[in-house]
């Protein structure tokens, strides 16, 4: 064994600050946890948030406008936007694994061009579908 | 005599599934709604209480958000299985999650069939 792989530390753990500051990860990899990140994110807040919505809006009249109303606020906005994203991210980022699944695009330079088209197109979906919300 | 393996590897390949499976329900159902929403016009509460009032819309939400709930329960797991490494943190925190989950399935039961 080399000095130098003695002195490194194993096992290695991921941590997610390490994932987010000190990997300096490539394209698929910001896919990758992304996908976590926008998953976790609509398990928690979102699905209740959208639920409560739901609830509200077909509860009576006065709970619909309420609704209306309520998403018409700045805070409720921002939420919507990344409520959005991460729903877009998420299916694009999903579709994009179900493929590779089927051993679509595994190549580098394919899984690569995947990558980002799956954060460019999510972030596009995301403009164009607030533009339509607004 | 039941020969049962009870370690080994292989017991992901289910979960692995069903989050595919899933998946493709909730891909088939999201741009459909989105569709059937937007489509609405006027969007009032009447439109939108009539819309969820239907049989199928009732059906096929149900079966959206339970497949929210399976594929969110693999993925979650997936999570603290990866970043919470205190093995009674990761219990409690998955033990929240499935509660949670079932919590969102009864939760849209009650709002549809109220």
């Amino acid at each position: 064994m080399s000095a130098a792989a003695a002195k490194k530390q194993r096992p290695k753990y991921l941590s997610l600050p390490a994932i987010v500051f000190q990997i300096r990860l490539p394209l698929p990899g910001w896919v990758s946890i992304l996908h976590r990140i926008s998953g976790a994110l609509l398990v928690f807040p979102f699905v209740a948030w959208a639920l409560y919505l739901l609830d509200v809006s077909l509860r009576s009249e006065q709970g619909f406008s309420h609704a209306r109303e309520y998403l018409g606020t700045p805070l409720a906005k921002l939420g919507l936007v990344v409520l959005i994203w991460a729903s877009c991210h998420h299916f694009c980022a999903g579709i994009r694994y179900l493929l590779l699944d089927l051993n679509k695009g595994i190549e580098l330079k394919a899984a690569r061009i995947s990558s980002a088209v799956v954060i460019v197109l999510s972030l596009a979906l995301t403009v164009f579908l607030a533009a339509k919300l607004w | 005599m039941v020969k049962r393996v009870i370690v080994g590897a292989h017991y992901g390949t289910r979960d692995w599934l069903a989050q595919r499976v899933t998946a493709a329900v909730m891909a088939v159902y999201t741009p459909a709604a989105l569709w059937v929403f937007l489509s609405r016009s006027p969007f009032t509460h009447d439109s939108w209480k009539a819309l969820f009032a239907q049989g199928w819309m009732r059906i096929a939400t149900l079966l959206f958000v339970v497949s929210l709930a399976w594929h969110a329960w693999v993925g979650t797991r997936d999570i603290l299985m990866d970043y919470a490494k205190h093995d009674g943190l990761r219990l409690a925190l998955q033990v929240l999650t499935v509660l949670l989950l079932a919590g969102y399935v009864s939760w849209v039961i009650e709002i549809l069939w109220r």
